[in-house]
Order: C-alpha cells, then structure tokens, then sequence
C-alpha cells in the first residue's frame, strides 16, 4: 500500500509564493519534468486535476419551462466506476443544477448551494433566490476561485422558472457563463448542441422536449466513452421540479454497413 | 516499470484489494494484506481494516501513510464526538469525517477509502470516498488496484440483501481473485462482518483459498509428489 507509483519518494518542501510558470506549461509536453511537481502536492496554489467525474449534461427551454438530462455515470480516469451518481438536483423552489466534472467538487457546491438557500429562507422576507440568482451566486463562485488557481473543476447547467421567466444558463469551471435556449457541457456542446440547433424551436411540448434530449443522449451514449445507459431528465416549471427515476435508453446496430463491414476490403476497419 | 510518468490525469493505480459489501443486516469489510513499496512487499501480513469506533471500521488503500493518518484523525474526532454525542456515532458521521479530510487536503492525499459499519438508524451501511473526496453511499463497492479485476465479477455476482455467510464468501472469493491477478496485492484475506450484534474478525490464511486458473495444490516438496507417483527415484 506505500506509494509504488513510478518510484516516487521525495519529501515534498512546500514553500510560500507559487510557481505560476508550471501552471502555464502544457501539460502533454512538461508531463515527465512536472510530474515531481504537479504530483502529491503540498502547494494547495496549484491546479488540481479531477478524479471522479461526470461527463455531459443537455438542458433545453421547452413551453413549460426548462428539462434537463444526464447520465448517472462518475468515471475513474478511463473506468466506468460508478453507476448511480445523481448529477442533477433541485436548488431551492425555482432551480435546478446539473453538474459535469469532479464529483467531490460538485458535492461541495452543493453544500454552497444549500447554505445559499438556507439564509435566504432565513430572511422569511417573501422573497427567494430564482435561477438568474443562483446562476450569478455559481459564477461569481467559479470565477473566483480560478482566479486563485484553485478551481472547482465543473461545467454547471442552471435552469429554472421564476414568475414566467424560463431561465437556462451555464458556467465553466473558469468562470465563462451564459445563458441560451439550449445549452451542453463537454462532449454535449460537440454533438447535442448541433441537433438542438436544428431541431429546437419554441414552444416545445413536454413530450418533444424528452424526445429531442433523449435523441441527444442516444447520440452520446454512442460517442461519448464515458458514457453510460442510465439517465435522468428533469423538468423545472412554475409548479415546481421533478427528477425523474433512473432509465436506458434503447440502442440501434441494426445496419447493413455494421453486420460486416470489411466484406469489401479485409483487413480495414 | 511501465507506470507511465507522463500521464498526469489518470488515476493513480493502489497498491491493495479492498471490498465493502451491505447484506440483510450488516455490512462485511475484505481486504488483502500486502503493503509494498516498489517491488518489495514490506509487510505481507498487514491489516488494513481499521477501527474508527466500536461499530465503524476503515478499509485503506493507496499511501500507507496518508490513509493510516486519515484514520488516526478520524478515530480522534469520532471519539470526541461519541463522547459529546453520548451514543454510537453514526457511520453516516465516520464518512463524512473521512470526506471531510479527504476533499480538503485532495491535493495532498493518495488515498482511497471505504467506510463501513452499523448503526440503530440506518443498519448497515456502506460509503466509499475515492480520491478527490467525493462521497457514495453505495450498497456495496470495492477498492485498491485490485479492485480492477473485480468489476466483472461484482457486475455478475452481486445481488441485493444476502445472507451474513453469502456476503462474506463472496467478499472472500472476490479478494482471493484478485490476488491472483494483482502483483499489488497478495498475502491473506481479512474480513470484518459488522451487524447489530458486534463485529467479527476473521482471518483466511493464504492456503485456505481456492486455487484458481493456473494455480496448483502446493506441496511440501517435490519429493513427497515422487514418492507418490512411484517408489523409484527420478531416472533418465
């Protein structure tokens, strides 16, 4: 159980002020030189790189208000290690998150998150946080602790309906944010974004709106790796939210170019 | 060695097979029992189930040290709290204790956990805290570059509400299978079953387990497998 890992065994000496130049390299070529450095590390300065993460989350306005996708899925590197991870979640009467990247980091945004609801319940003033708040509360949060260098390491979805207004917004882990009729995190904005664009349109009907994500999810689950069939949507209105129970989705190899397709060139792929 | 230096993101592979399972009325904590550093096995009768309270106990992989000091700070906030609390923490409590440090020293620490144990509330439960201090009440999970080889098994095997002895042969065979495979771990298995009753230790020698693919029934000596076949000496 001593770390055996590549022959590590330096006592790391942490010293005030930080290494802002290691930060800058990329990290494909300074890998080797950096890795002492970058490795377990005293300097709590220094980027972190995620362990436990969730890939992709859609999230669209529909006529209603706004649904929200995500698979259940928290990898470990290249292994699909966890199954049941709820990355979407209701934030106070009006919102709802859905979280890609670090697990843990998500976890303690949440608890932000529910302190922010606390105390503004506690103000019993006939008034509570709708999305453009926690929406703003979420970048202000990111943005700094990128500045830090100490960033929580999530791309966030924020939706909701306060007094009518749809809200849809999203914020990076360094603090980029906007809002949108349709937004996606990570593999979401390469191969969701392109089918919402096409197919979206105003005034979706709660059935469109499932059926348009799920189209997107299908296509993720074909080619997203870190993917995995079991999925959540949920539905934020002025009534109030609903996550929905876990499910999978059906998938289609059915074609004639799938059942054999080096018969016309061996050896191809 | 083939650990690749260069890659920065992925996870770094524990030296160490741990496995927490739930069944109808407890929990049962497996491990293995070899501690190395590099190619050496420093200790091949290690423990690596350690108590946190009376009715919670830690399953350690990754840095000796850094999960050996996780738990010592654990097992001391949880027995300042049992004292104030004036009953037996909660497991729910131990987790977040070990989430606690876990996340907040993320950078720090290489070290991944899983806590387990019994309580009158919830009964048996289960929580693994991977690198990074994410927390996952899970009805079981499983630990340590072992664990790798384990994830078919358990994605076959594994069902909900088991019997005490179904749960443990099945954490026993689990750990013995990666063993088998992983240079990482090795030596016996340990398992500790937590119910409302108390906690048992038991302890499954190395010759205790099943052979697997490739493995035979070992022997005193070579002589003694002679003698058997026939009464002559080798001749050529």
């Amino acid at each position: 159980m001593s770390n055996n890992g590549g022959g590590e065994s330096s006592v790391r000496i942490t010293i005030d002020g930080f290494s802002f130049k290691s930060v800058e390299m990329n990290v494909a070529d300074s890998a080797v030189a950096m890795n002492n450095l970058l490795g377990s590390e005293g300097d709590s300065q220094r980027t972190l790189y995620p362990y436990v993460t969730g890939t992709s989350v859609v999230g669209i306005k529909y006529k209603d208000g706004i649904l929200l996708a995500a698979d259940m899925g928290g990898s470990y590197g290249s292994t699909l290690r966890y199954k049941t991870v709820e990355r979407l979640k209701p934030v106070g009467k009006h919102s709802i998150i859905g979280a890609s990247g670090e697990i843990s980091d998500f976890q303690e945004i949440m608890r932000y998150l529910d302190e922010l609801i606390l105390v503004d319940n506690m103000w019993d003033d006939g008034n509570s946080f709708g999305p453009k708040e926690v929406h703003n509360y979420l970048t202000r949060v990111m943005y700094n602790r990128r500045n830090k260098f100490n960033p929580l390491w999530n791309s966030l979805v924020l939706g909701g309906v306060k007094n009518g207004q749809k809200y849809l917004g999203t914020v990076s882990m360094i603090g980029v944010h906007y809002e949108d009729n349709h937004v996606a995190t990570g593999f979401g904005n390469h191969l969701a974004r392109p089918i919402l664009r096409d197919e979206w349109h105003e005034n979706l009907s709660f059935e469109e709106g499932v059926k348009l994500l799920e189209k997107c999810m299908r296509v993720l689950l074909y080619r997203d790796r870190s993917a995995v069939n079991k999925l959540q949507i949920a539905k934020i209105t002025e009534e109030g939210v609903t996550i929905s129970p876990p499910y999978s989705l059906k998938t289609f190899w059915n074609f004639a170019a799938f059942e054999n397709p080096t018969a016309g060139a061996v050896g191809s792929w | 060695m083939d650990f690749s230096l260069g890659d920065l993101n992925a996870p770094h592979s524990m030296g160490t097979t741990i496995i927490g399972v739930t069944y109808n009325g407890g929990v049962v904590l497996g491990a293995d029992s070899r501690t190395s550093t590099g190619m050496y096995v420093a200790n091949r009768a290690s423990d690596k189930i350690t108590q946190l309270t009376d009715n919670v106990y830690l399953c350690r992989s990754g840095s000796a040290a850094d999960s050996q000091i996780v738990s010592d700070y654990v097992r001391h906030f949880l027995h300042q709290h049992t004292i104030q609390l004036g009953q037996p923490s909660t497991v729910k409590v131990a987790a977040n204790l070990v989430r606690l440090l876990s996340y907040n020293n993320k950078n720090m620490l290489q070290t991944g956990l899983i806590v387990g144990g019994w309580d009158k509330y919830e009964g048996g439960k289960i929580f693994g805290v991977p690198l990074g201090g994410t927390i996952l009440d899970l009805p079981f999970t499983i630990g340590g570059s072992g664990s790798t080889y384990l994830y078919g098994f358990f994605d076959q095997e594994w069902k909900e509400g088991m019997t005490q002895d179904e749960a443990e042969k099945l954490v026993v065979k689990a750990v013995s299978l990666a063993i088998a495979r992983d240079g990482a771990s090795g030596g016996v298995v340990r398992t500790v079953t937590i119910n409302e009753d108390g906690v048992v230790r038991k302890f499954y020698p190395g010759d205790t387990l099943p052979l697997w693919h490739e493995e035979l029934e070992p022997k005193d000596s070579l002589l003694d497998i002679l003698a058997a076949s026939s009464p002559e000496p080798m001749v050529s």
